[in-house]
């Protein structure tokens, strides 16, 4: 049976007018699925009777619970959902301070194969819906707490772009999750196409996967540089106008003895000049079968330092969850091959 | 925003050209030609699309660097936006294209070639540009009549062109996939450069295993279909 959630208001408007149930149904309906606790269509009790008859005769409510959970000693938990295809995505929810951020897939698997990724290992195996997408923020515990988004979870957001743009539509619309877009920052490998589209009809901040400023590097990282090249990303994005609200991030995992150098500080300077952004240094945990090797904390912290005093916004980011198979993809990809 | 209209005008620097052959060389794929105008270098893409209007897809350039005619190999994805169109075009017609650009390219140094399907594009490009001589092809397909340019390539390479069929077998056919035949190899060599082009399960398995055979990382160059 077809999933109401993850529908659009416009979608649910124009079901509700081919069921021949008032236009204002569909309004009522986004209400019932995106703002109050309530998991079937029997319980959206502003409808009438027989509409909920007629609704449950084509439509489920369509929210799928979580088949397993894990919990970090840092707070940190990690949701596997299954999907309709049988195989499993990730969505970690992460706790600091008064802050919650849910890390969302938008994808199962993945078609992109770097180097360092455990969800390419799976290889792809589909697309996720809006549905499916907002499913995970809105089916766990803590949905009513989130205060941010950030789809950096399985898969690759702008190989699938429609359903994503569709899931931004509900979270961010009055009808629908009501958040504000700077809550959520929709992470790309740099898919140009997707990408200028994304800036065109969302407002949330972008995220790029960037991990070195050198061509030939980033190939034996990054397969897509071959598609889309980090130069042709960097342009795009110098063309467009960062205001104060909405942000540029930049994303680099730092790899020991490969891309923490000087040389990598002076060529991102070069490559970033022009743009308002900020770099985030990620932490690399070792995956099965890797050649890399994460970059020692001493130089990990010289690297910050230096971009910073070059004038670049650098943070590292927190390394959370590492006792739960947190680095996205390890937790579904054990999942499935227990399942093969 | 006016980003987004400069954008749907033309963001990328399409140019008409004129499409001059369209062969279905198996069934359901496809390799388009049109007149060449820029130099370019083996293992590199093109966008194309038949509006500008559509965001471009993006193809190994699948012809010799001095052929007069640019070449793309495709097969036709029945869901697609492009590949059904794009397999109707006939002679005379007009495409949207952009200059060939990339990176993926190979050197003088020995190498393997990897491809699945029509991931053999660039590598046949290479061929064609006469960089071939110390390089040994390896061609992963379900089905045999998915083995493009076979009768070229098994008579100017010889043994260096491995064709490996995992659905269907013949006489000097490897029966299976790329991944197994590489795993009854017992020496790969780890000194040269691996190029794999294809789909990107192939090309996370083959380099998770020249990877554990002892091949550095940066030797393996890949480029990814998606």
């Amino acid at each position: 049976m077809e999933a109401l959630f993850g529908k659009t208001l416009n979608e649910l408007t124009a079901l509700a007018v081919e069921l021949g149930l008032p236009k204002f149904t569909g309004k009522q309906m986004a209400e019932w699925l995106y703002q109050k606790d309530v998991s079937s269509i029997d319980e959206m009790t502003n409808l009438s009777k027989k509409a909920r008859e007629i609704l449950g005769g084509k439509y489920e409510f369509g929210l799928v619970n979580s088949t397993k959970v894990q919990e970090s000693v840092d707070g940190t938990k990690k949701y596997l959902f299954p999907t309709v295809q049988g195989k499993f995505i990730e969505t970690a929810m992460i706790p600091d301070d008064d802050r919650k951020t849910v890390c969302v897939s938008s994808q199962v698997g993945c078609k992109m194969g770097c180097l360092f990724c455990m969800t390419g290992k799976q290889g792809f195996q589909g697309q996720l819906t809006a549905g499916e997408i907002v499913n995970q923020i809105r089916n766990i515990p803590e949905w009513h707490d989130v205060t941010n988004i950030v789809y950096m979870g399985m898969g690759e957001p702008f190989d699938n772009l429609e359903e994503v743009l569709k899931s931004l539509e509900i979270l961010t619309s009055e009808w629908g999750f009501a958040m504000s877009p700077r809550r959520i920052t929709v992470s790309t490998i740099g898919i140009v196409p997707g990408m200028v589209t994304f800036l065109n009809q969302s407002e949330a901040h972008l995220a790029v996967s960037m991990h070195t400023p050198f061509d030939a590097e980033r190939q034996t990282l990054m397969p897509v540089q071959v598609a889309y090249p980090l130069e042709e990303v960097i342009r795009e994005i110098k063309s467009w106008d960062f205001g104060r609200q909405r942000r540029v991030s930049f994303e680099y995992i730092v790899f020991k003895g490969l891309n923490d150098s000087a040389r990598h500080v002076q060529e991102l300077c070069k490559i970033l000049n022009g743009i308002k952004c900020r770099i985030n240094l990620i932490r690399f945990h070792p995956i099965p079968g890797t050649p890399l090797e994460g970059t020692d904390e001493n130089t990990l912290q010289k690297f910050k330092d230096q971009l910073n005093d070059k004038g670049i916004l650098t943070t590292i980011r927190a390394s959370r969850g590492q006792d739960i198979y947190a680095a996205c993809g390890l937790l579904s990809t054990k999942e499935l091959l227990g399942n093969q | 925003m006016a980003k987004a209209e400069e954008y749907r005008k033309n963001p990328i620097n399409l140019t008409e050209v004129i499409i001059t052959e369209n062969q279905e060389i198996s069934p359901g794929v496809h390799l388009i030609s049109w007149k060449r105008k820029h130099d370019f270098i083996p293992g590199q893409v093109v966008k194309i699309t038949l509006d500008p209007a559509i965001p471009p897809r993006i193809y190994s350039v699948c012809s010799g660097n001095n052929d007069p005619e640019i070449s793309v190999l495709f097969n036709i994805k029945e869901d697609g936006v492009l590949t059904p169109n794009l397999s109707a075009v006939i002679p005379g017609m007009k495409i949207w294209a952009t200059k060939p650009y990339g990176s993926f390219k190979d050197g003088k140094k020995p190498a393997w070639w990897i491809a699945t399907g029509t991931g053999i594009a660039p590598f046949y490009s290479m061929f064609r540009s006469g960089i071939s001589e110390n390089k040994t092809l390896i061609h992963g397909v379900r089905k045999l009549d998915q083995f493009y340019f076979e009768d070229e390539l098994e008579w100017a390479m010889g043994d260096r062109y491995v064709r490996c069929c995992s659905h269907e077998q013949s006489c000097n056919v490897f029966p299976g996939r790329i991944t197994k035949y590489l795993e009854e190899i017992k020496g790969l060599p780890t000194d040269i450069n691996y190029y794999l082009c294809g789909k990107a399960i192939m090309v996370v398995e083959v380099r998770d295993l020249l990877i554990s055979r002892g091949v550095p990382y940066e030797s393996i160059l890949a480029e990814i279909y998606f």
